[in-house]
């Protein structure tokens, strides 16, 4: 016999909460759903462009009556619940029926705030809540003329840019003196007012109102100090209310709404609450971003898992009207130990304001270029110390030295028919209507839906913008992501397991961080097998099974399913010995093409897969090792012919890069790994777009870190100058093993740098003399069990099933 | 594996079980396309075209887990049991009856009706 869970509420954190337990406990429960509107849950977040005439109620449904069979949840809709009794768990609703429950989610949402004025019960007085609300509004505006609403905080200009879109005269009436104070500034807030004056609205500020006028239907409204405005619609959006007189009438104890602790349970342990009607740690929340993130906590414990705490969130605010840019995200009130950082354009119709403390980002408001919001809020969310970046902070993301995508970086100015999406071809109007109809919520749904963002990324930031803009201030990028479906641990918790708990095969990282999947999947499983070979080099079960196709078969399987081989160079200095080995190498073997690598290496195509081993074994006879090229893995040395040769030369460039190399290789990293050599300052081998670049000066050498060319430039951080060669290799390996043991798998360094900082990667390299010399030490170690050439191993019979058929049939 | 084969089925001896890595794959080589043999971690046997029904990539050389693999050239999912993308893609490999004797592994090289394309 099944548990019962009923659900109180079929809007979208009840909703959501149920998904996300399905997905954990698909079989669990008896489920229950009760809703008072005659909907299925939809998004509520887009009635304002229901109300705008850009969106049909069809296109906001998120659970259609079919899913909720498909899942085997009765859904009750119009059913509105009166009673929960809590000693015989049961509910009941307004038609008298009862039904038992062993578990009960209240998800009630909140209701709009009626300022209880004579004549606030009159027809056409109402709030902007539900689909009936939506209704009125377009009903009205086909039969009156004026109407006037009550609030000028975000969700009143929302209504009021709608009404005036069905073509209402629209008039805003606001009791303070700067619009949508929770969210903006006085000098943000002016720019809006400006704005949204030219689009048609009329603003009434400071006004207080008395009286809704009217006998049977509205008229007018009157204020305190006796004027009148002709109304014939009035929409109250002067706030919400938790609603919780269900939950009160039940005895469970509120206080500004239902009150409940970190797994979201309210003081009845049965029961659990979730969305606009709790009360968390003294917070109260109308954006669905948190709302969701309690969902998964909810979910988490109703699935008896038991290990997800909900401790607040950080909110952000987009306003969605068209044509009008604003942002704002955390505290920006400033005050004692804050400082600000301000750009205003008045002309351009451009305000920042940046709000700082300890070197961390605060809050932020942005009016008229909002690009750089979902950076901000990511920093702010992160924590991440800006001091390295305070002086391009203002001037967003693109200013670190980062090219952007193809110089677009700005979607709204994007046409429908833009393509986002280069790699996959996608363009932004399908994007959006793919959020809208689908209901997408995040970058992942994104992905999986469109394939927009799902190749090399560099869209990303773009697809974010695109949610952010679609769904409003209801989107927010996670906080810490999950490394895949398979747990809610994040990479950095899992690498901790790791470490602390010294765990040595992904079998029991599986077993002691109770993976949802007994086999993982294929984000998790490399990631992990990479977090135990650099934490336990010693200790740890290299997994075959967990590593990409090119990684297992030590070559780089190409769109045909042939390979390519790429032996090593070392230093880009080659001889004819080598050149003849490669040439017959391509002959015996039939490359289909040979190559130039852009990092000095020659590339044979086209080669079968079970002719590797005897290519490599060929290669091997004539001294030539695996070029790593298809590895997360450290993978070339690229140099200049350096003092030997070139006049302007001031070092042996070419001998240093085949010494980092010797140094180097076989080092398996979390993502790939490139370095550099110039012979000085000219820079002839691109050592500032490297992972590791050196450039010879009179003096010495001068290191550089976390550059790299490919999806997003970046220009190398300039570390520190050294003058011998064993200074270049112990901070060469330093370097290397900090990024090894804490960059996130899949992370190059150039945005690992970025996250952390360059002060950090300083400290630990630069800085710390003791701590430098133990991390090239600890490379060491890894580098006695990695340099072992995988080629000639595999030439001499090693892992022969991954290179032999199991069968040839008809032959 | 699953599938109702009928009594005439060509049964061809491919290999044993050890032979196929757990959590991964051998290739059967034949003219009219390679069969990929999977074996899970429970160890059961599948076979699939060896061709992603998205842009042909080889599924053998794929990550499996549970009862699916991912193509290694734009990771789409594919369910071993039934050669079916997993939603939101969209798009089926054609499936091969399996049958174990023992330590042995047979195929039929006919495949089992259900990828319609």
């Amino acid at each position: 016999m099944k548990e019962k869970l009923i659900l109180i509420g079929n809007g979208m954190a009840g909703m959501r909460t149920l998904e996300e337990l399905l997905k954990l406990e698909p079989d669990m429960y008896d489920i229950t759903v009760f809703g008072a509107e005659p909907h299925p849950n939809y998004n509520r977040i887009l009635l304002s462009p229901v109300l705008a005439g850009d969106k049909t109620i069809d296109d906001i449904i998120l659970n259609s009556r079919e899913w909720y069979d498909e899942n085997n949840i009765s859904l009750y809709t119009d059913s509105l619940v009166t009673e929960i009794d809590r000693v015989k768990h049961l509910v009941k609703t307004e038609d008298g029926k009862e039904f038992s429950y062993d578990r009960l989610l209240i998800a009630t949402g909140s209701n709009p705030f009626i300022i209880p004025v004579p004549g606030h019960e009159l027809d056409g007085v109402i709030g902007f809540r539900d689909i009936a609300d939506v209704d009125t509004m377009i009903q009205s505006a086909k039969d009156y003329r004026n109407a006037v609403v009550i609030g000028g905080g975000l969700l009143g200009l929302e209504a009021a840019n709608g009404l005036m879109l069905q073509g209402m005269n629209v008039t805003v009436v606001h009791l303070l003196d700067t619009l949508m104070e929770r969210q903006l500034d006085k000098p943000a807030a002016a720019l809006l007012k400006t704005s949204l004056e030219e689009k048609g609205l009329k603003f009434l500020m400071e006004a207080q109102t008395a009286e809704i006028v009217g006998d049977q239907r509205v008229r007018a409204v009157r204020f305190a100090d006796g004027s009148e405005l002709e109304a014939d619609l009035v929409v109250m959006a002067v706030g919400i209310r938790p609603n919780m007189a269900l939950a009160q009438k039940a005895g469970l104890h509120c206080e500004r709404g239902l009150v409940v602790s970190d797994t979201m349970q309210t003081f009845d342990p049965r029961i659990y609450a979730v969305g606009e009607c709790v009360q968390h740690r003294g917070n109260t929340y109308g954006l669905v971003a948190p709302l969701f993130e309690q969902a998964k906590v909810c979910a988490n414990h109703l699935a008896t898992l038991g290990y997800g705490r909900y401790e607040g969130s950080v909110t952000s605010t987009k306003l969605k009207v068209t044509g009008i840019d604003l942002f704002s995200a955390g505290d920006f009130s400033g005050g004692e130990g804050t400082e600000e950082i301000v750009l205003q354009d008045p002309k351009s119709g451009i305000y920042k304001r940046l709000i700082l403390r300890d070197d961390k980002l605060e809050g932020a408001v942005l009016y008229g270029d909002t690009i750089d919001g979902a950076w901000y809020f990511q920093l702010m969310r992160e924590g991440t110390d800006i001091s390295d970046i305070r002086q391009q902070l203002l001037f967003g993301q693109a200013h670190l030295g980062d090219s952007g995508h193809g110089g677009q970086n700005s979607v709204m100015a994007m046409s429908d028919d833009a393509q986002v999406c280069d790699c996959n071809g996608v363009t932004k109007g399908e994007i959006v209507v793919a959020i809208s109809s689908k209901g997408l919520f995040t970058l992942d749904d994104v992905k999986a839906h469109t394939k927009a963002a799902a190749s090399c990324g560099s869209c990303t930031g773009l697809v974010e913008q695109l949610l952010e803009n679609t769904l409003g201030g209801d989107y927010t990028a996670p906080e810490s992501k999950p490394v895949c479906k398979c747990t809610d641990f994040t990479h950095d918790q899992v690498r901790a397991a790791i470490r602390d708990q010294k765990l040595t095969s992904v079998q029991t990282v599986f077993d002691k961080m109770e993976w949802r999947s007994s086999d993982g999947c294929h984000v998790c499983r490399p990631a992990i097998n990479y977090y135990l070979i650099s934490s336990w080099p010693e200790e740890a079960i290299d997994d075959p099974q967990s590593r990409f196709i090119n990684e297992r078969a030590h070559g780089n399987i190409q769109k045909d399913g042939t390979f390519s081989v790429i032996p090593r160079i070392w230093g880009g200095k080659t001889t004819p010995d080598e050149l003849r080995a490669i040439a017959d190498a391509a002959e015996k073997f039939d490359a289909g093409e040979v190559h130039i690598t852009g990092g000095q290496r020659i590339n044979l195509l086209g080669i079968e897969k079970e002719q590797l081993p005897e290519m490599w074994d060929f290669l091997s006879e004539r001294g030539l090792v695996s070029g790593h090229a298809y590895g997360k893995a450290l993978r070339t040395v690229k140099t200049c012919v350096g003092s030997t040769w070139c006049r302007f030369g001031t070092q042996d460039s070419t001998q240093m890069g085949i010494d980092l190399e010797k140094l180097s290789w076989g080092s398996w990293m979390p993502h790939k790994f490139k370095m550099a050599v110039s012979g000085c300052p000219r820079n002839c081998a691109e050592a500032t777009i490297k992972d590791f670049g050196v450039v010879a000066i009179e003096s010495g050498w001068e290191l550089h870190i976390g550059g790299n060319g490919g999806v997003k430039v970046r220009a190398t951080d300039m570390l520190c100058r050294v003058t011998t060669t064993e200074e270049v290799e112990e901070y060469c390996a330093a370097f290397i093993q900090v990024y090894r043991e804490e960059a996130r798998y899949l992370e190059r360094t150039a945005p690992w740098v970025e996250r952390v900082g360059l002060s950090y990667v300083k400290e630990r390299v630069l800085e710390d003399e003791v701590g430098r010399k133990a991390l090239a030490r600890r490379f060491q170690i890894s580098q006695q069990i990695a340099q072992d050439d995988p080629w000639k191993a595999r030439a001499q019979g090693e892992s022969a099933h991954e290179f032999t058929p199991l069968k040839t049939v008809g032959a | 594996m699953n599938a109702v084969v009928s009594e005439s089925t060509d049964w061809i001896e491919v290999g044993k079980i050890d032979d196929i890595p757990r959590l991964g794959s051998r290739v059967v080589k034949r003219a009219e396309g390679d069969i990929a043999v999977f074996r899970n971690s429970e160890d059961e046997i599948f076979a699939l075209l060896n061709r992603c029904p998205h842009k042909g990539g080889p599924l053998s050389e794929g990550i499996v887990y549970g009862k699916t693999v991912t193509c290694p050239m734009h990771n789409w999912c594919i369910g071993l049991n039934n050669g079916e993308a997993v939603a939101p893609d969209e798009g089926c490999a054609p499936t091969y009856p399996v049958k174990i004797e023992g330590n042995t592994v047979f195929l039929s090289m006919q495949p089992i009706d259900g990828c319609d394309k």
